[in-house]
């Protein structure tokens, strides 16, 4: 079986077979192997895994206060905006009473200035209107005296004699008709 | 079969560099016997694997900083992945076994990446390095669940689902892949390695026909970049399937 | 001569050990175009089932694994 494995192998190129079917190697790898993964485990378990365990569960509790903490500050944040919001309202509320307030009082003026305006306009009117008649009738009866005066002074000078009662008659009598 | 000596000289007549000699176990101090404590490239590469990974989560993290600088962060990260597939996997009680979980990852990642490293030796592309692993997965597992849930652990191989008429065929094949997998599972990792090495090595050997050696250079430079997607994906399937099984231990006969 | 046969036995074996890979890449190709099409259906629930994804991939893998040990075991074993 050797011999022949050999032959073939010797066919084959370098001779060198399958190294991983030599068993002469295999307590070399075999102890070897075992030497390092204990190696390996006691790195792990001894220092590597609680280090990064430990790392992670730091970084987990880190960054679930800086939550929490962030979760308080928006819960604050949104306190603070509800008064401030609160405020405002009671304040326009305010304000608006204040103007309805201020908007009556000069209503109220304002009305009454009218009224007396109003008041001194009438009477002014009314005055005005008096006097108006007065002039009016004033004038008429003027009118009337130049007529009659005019006429006598016509007929007088047409060499009629008049007679004053007449003319002032027929003067009448024109003017109404 | 396979007793050949590594030091079995032959003619060359095929490739000018053979993909199997970079699989050769050679003992570091000169020598040509290799004994169980003979200190060979096999712990070279086993000793840098360890320096890494201290390097990664020992050094990188000796800080403990709530911001983390960047090794401590991939560091968090491989803890982070590697713990939530234990506990989503194997569910709570698995948690447990996490740091043997986190060791096999760990060991077979940074082998095989430093297996990637040219002229190096890559230790878990060897069936006996993936074979103790498995196996001590498998024996772990089974004396697990023997410890955990007794006798009832058998009750895994007796589908109650099923028709009464066909569990016994079914108890058989379930016994029959319940032996299987730390075959398949330590041949897929050594076999997934070896194969990509040899590619590429075949593939380096084509370098020497001057014609061909610029499309040699790609298609290395490609299976190359492969190989660095096949060492992750392999550490992962080697742990997570390491997980599978735990289930059957920790979780109790369902499945 | 009839070690040659026997080394021609070997060559063509381990030749015809290789097909079983084929088996492989058509299961892994499998698993992972029904993976898409259904993650392309219901992409939220994609992530929770890549474990499920790569343990599937790997059970696949290493029926075709197998049968590439079978032709290393013949080229450079038997």
């Amino acid at each position: 079986m050797a011999t022949e494995a050999t032959k073939a192998a010797g066919q084959g190129g370098e001779a060198v077979g399958m190294p991983q079917l030599d068993f002469s190697t295999w307590p070399n790898q075999i102890f070897w192997l075992l030497v390092t993964l204990v190696v390996i485990y006691l790195l792990l378990t001894r220092i590597a895994l609680p280090r990064i365990g430990a790392v992670l569960a730091d970084r987990k509790g880190a960054i679930t206060n800086d939550l929490a903490a962030a979760e308080e500050l928006k819960q604050k944040a949104l306190k603070a905006e509800k008064a401030y919001n609160e405020a405002l309202a009671q304040a326009r509320a305010d304000a608006a009473k204040i103007v309805a307030e201020a908007r009556a009082g000069i209503q109220k003026d304002l009305d009454a200035a009218l009224a007396k305006a109003d008041a001194q306009i009438a009477a002014k009117s009314a005055e005005s209107e008096g006097r108006i008649t007065e002039i009016r009738d004033g004038a008429l009866a003027a009118v009337t005296e130049v007529a009659k005066d005019t006429a006598r002074e016509i007929v007088a000078a047409l060499g009629g004699k008049a007679d004053a009662r007449s003319v002032a008659a027929a003067v009448t009598a024109r003017l109404k008709g | 079969m396979g007793a050949n000596r590594v030091t079995t000289e032959g003619e060359s007549s095929g490739f000018a560099i053979h993909p199997m000699d970079q699989f050769v176990i050679k003992p570091l101090f000169g020598g040509t016997e290799v004994y169980w404590y003979t200190v060979t490239n096999v712990t070279l590469w086993m000793a840098i694997a360890v320096l890494c990974i201290a390097g990664l989560l020992v050094l990188g993290t000796r800080r403990r900083a709530i911001i983390p600088s960047r090794t401590q962060s991939v560091a968090e990260m491989i803890y982070g992945f590697i713990y939530n597939m234990v506990e989503e996997v194997t569910g709570h009680d698995g948690v447990k076994y996490f740091p043997y979980v986190m060791t096999l990852f760990l060991f077979i990642l940074f082998a095989n990446l430093l297996g990637l490293v040219p002229t190096s030796f890559t230790t878990t592309s060897h069936v006996a390095v993936t074979v103790t692993l498995a196996l001590m997965v498998f024996l772990g597992v089974t004396i697990l669940g023997f410890i955990r849930n007794g006798i009832g652990f058998l009750s895994m191989f007796w589908v109650s689902s099923a028709p009464l008429a066909v569990r016994p065929i079914l108890a058989v094949i379930e016994v029959i892949s319940y032996f299987v997998r730390p075959v398949s599972h330590s041949i897929r990792l050594a076999g997934n390695l070896m194969a990509g090495h040899a590619v590429i090595k075949v593939i380096a050997g084509f370098a020497s026909l001057a014609v061909v050696s610029p499309v040699v250079v790609g298609a290395v430079a490609a299976i190359y970049g492969l190989e660095l997607l096949v060492a992750v994906v392999q550490a992962y399937v080697f742990t997570i399937l390491t997980c599978v099984y735990l289930r059957d231990a920790v979780g109790g006969a369902h499945h | 001569m009839e070690g040659d046969i026997a080394e021609m036995g070997k060559f063509i074996g381990a030749g015809l050990a290789t097909i079983g890979l084929g088996g492989a890449g058509i299961g892994v190709g499998h698993i992972a175009g029904n993976f898409l099409s259904g993650a392309l259906r219901n992409p939220s629930a994609a992530p929770g089932q890549m474990a499920n994804l790569f343990v599937g991939i790997a059970f696949a893998e290493a029926l075709g694994i197998f049968s590439f040990l079978i032709a290393l075991l013949l080229m450079f074993a038997v």
